[in-house]
């Protein structure tokens, strides 16, 4: 029980508050910064346990086959490759500076297979996926979007406008209008709306998220909200 | 069969293949032609290249590299154009990343422009690549404080204290000007946030960033963003700036962000189109009499 919830309570209370006073007082802001690099040298282990928690997903799913079971084997297969490829520097030429060191070499260049693997494999695969954004988005649009009432007609009707405004479109369908009704360019309006409209929506909505942040911090300082802990295991 | 009802049972295959045409042709027709669009910058993007162009030589300007090559497609091209205004008007850049893959396009973005067209800048003291950190907002609170301790060595392996460029640089607000290009958490958002609030004034940002987190990142202009670059058309606005700046024929590289706007311009009038078509069906429907 204390080590499951007392001592993590206090660990966030007291770095919490420590992060907090320390933007106001500046006798105690060099605490807040030992607290800002515990957070980096956190954040750096998140990737071994991220890669833990691969492991283990994967594992299950192939053991269990799982639908899709052969997916997880080429995700493990990779993961295993890059990652050797990586920490042992696989075929990587040592530094001109020091030669006989075998590992001085950097394993980010496109010769290494760690860089080759980038730059061949992960960049085209991921760029390939955010493409195909495009084809989804445009069925998406012919299914969906609709005027079903007056939000959905104000909604499509600013799409149109940004939609055109922000290409040459604008300018060929717009660009006639006399210089005292430029206001209504399509390019113009597009940047009025993203400017007036979208800023002030978006301001409401980001005041709003403040105050939500605010709460459930100053919640879970005080030990109020616990959820941040998981339920798994200490019920 | 009803126009408006064979419309409607349309396989989705022939949506993907119009688009598929609509992305290509205009790619095609570029690449033969060589021929862009004209562009107008908005404020937004005349903003950008004035808070760069303002900056007298041999400023330092820390230059955020927060995105992956998932979206480099539609970003590479402004941190191209940001890169070689910034190599052009002699400032000393130092380029950092808070995404994994950011100290890569980083690289590849100094050896594209400053290594290839301004061989005379040198490494270590015009310009530097502290490659990527771990820790999210965790590093922009360590840098308010402390730059080095949160990048304490370059992508090489030389330790901060040693190059020359970062010598007298203490904390964050030793950078005049904060150029982030980013794509998502943590990014420019997080500068704002965490960064540029904090320093009240003495330091400047302009951003550039995706089409989807533009609107997000509007509200903070043009008072804690002093320009910004929304996704491609921002990005071409502002190369169209430079190019014009720096005269002469730009290089194909200078000239990406204005060739992308061809396929968008075709990509935006088929989504329009199939806006209204997917309209006029299911207008037809409502008029239908119910059986």
């Amino acid at each position: 029980m204390i080590l499951r919830r007392t001592i993590p309570i206090w660990i966030a209370t007291l770095g919490g508050f420590v992060m907090l006073i320390s933007a106001f007082g500046k006798p105690i802001e060099g605490m807040g910064e030992s607290f800002a690099e515990v957070f980096n040298v956190i954040a750096a282990i998140a990737f071994v346990l991220g890669a833990g928690s691969l492991l283990k997903a994967n594992l299950t799913k192939i053991s269990r086959r799982d639908a899709g079971w052969g997916f997880a084997i080429v995700t493990l297969s990779t993961f295993a490759v890059t990652l050797i490829a990586g920490i042992f520097k696989v075929g990587v030429n040592p530094s001109r500076d020091f030669p006989l060191a075998t590992f001085s070499g950097k394993q980010t260049t496109p010769e290494s297979p760690f860089g080759w693997l980038y730059e061949y494999a992960m960049v085209p695969l991921t760029s390939t996926m955010f493409a195909l954004l495009a084809f989804y988005v445009a069925s998406a649009a012919f299914r969906a979007f609709r005027a079903k009432n007056l939000e959905a007609g104000l909604l499509l009707g600013t799409a149109f406008i940004v939609l055109l405004g922000r290409t040459f479109a604008g300018v060929i369908l717009t660009g006639w209008l006399p210089e005292w009704a430029s206001g209504l360019r399509l390019e113009n309006l597009s940047v009025y709306v993203m400017q007036v409209f979208n800023t002030a929506g978006n301001r409401a909505i980001i005041v709003g998220i403040a105050l939500g942040v605010a709460a459930t911090s100053l919640r879970i300082l005080l030990g109020v909200d616990r959820s941040w802990m998981g339920t798994g295991g200490d019920r | 069969m009803n126009f408006w009802l064979r419309l409607d049972s349309m396989d989705r295959r022939w949506v993907f293949l119009m688009m598929g045409l609509a992305v290509a042709i205009p790619i095609l027709w570029i690449g033969i032609t060589g021929r862009t669009f004209p562009e107008t910058a908005t404020p937004a993007a005349r903003d950008v290249f004035r808070a760069i162009d303002s900056l007298p030589e041999g400023s330092r300007v820390l230059f955020g590299f927060d995105y992956d090559p998932a979206s480099s497609g539609e970003l590479q091209p402004m941190a191209t154009s940001l890169m070689r205004q910034c190599a052009a008007k002699k400032l000393r850049i130092v380029c950092i990343a808070l995404w994994p893959l950011g100290g890569n396009l980083a690289q590849e973005t100094l050896a594209e422009v400053v290594r290839s067209d301004f061989p005379t800048m040198r490494e270590g003291v015009d310009f530097v690549n502290l490659g990527y950190q771990a820790g999210n907002e965790g590093v922009m609170k360590v840098v308010l404080t402390d730059f080095k301790k949160a990048f304490p060595v370059d992508s090489r392996g030389q330790p901060s204290n040693d190059i020359e460029i970062l010598k007298d640089v203490k904390t964050v607000s030793d950078f005049p000007l904060i150029v982030n290009v980013g794509a998502g958490y943590p990014g420019n958002k997080e500068w704002i946030q965490y960064v540029i609030s904090a320093c009240q004034g003495k330091v400047k940002m302009v951003a550039g960033c995706t089409g989807v987190s533009a609107p997000q990142l509007y509200p903070y202009y043009p008072v804690q963003l002093a320009g910004l670059l929304g996704a491609i058309k921002g990005a071409a606005e502002y190369e169209s700036l430079v190019n014009e700046a720096m005269g002469g024929v730009p290089a194909p590289k200078y000239l990406e962000a204005q060739r992308r706007m061809a396929p968008q311009l075709f990509g935006h009038l088929l989504m329009v189109s199939l806006i209204l078509a997917g309209n006029g069906i299911y207008f037809a429907g409502k008029r239908r009499p119910q059986r």
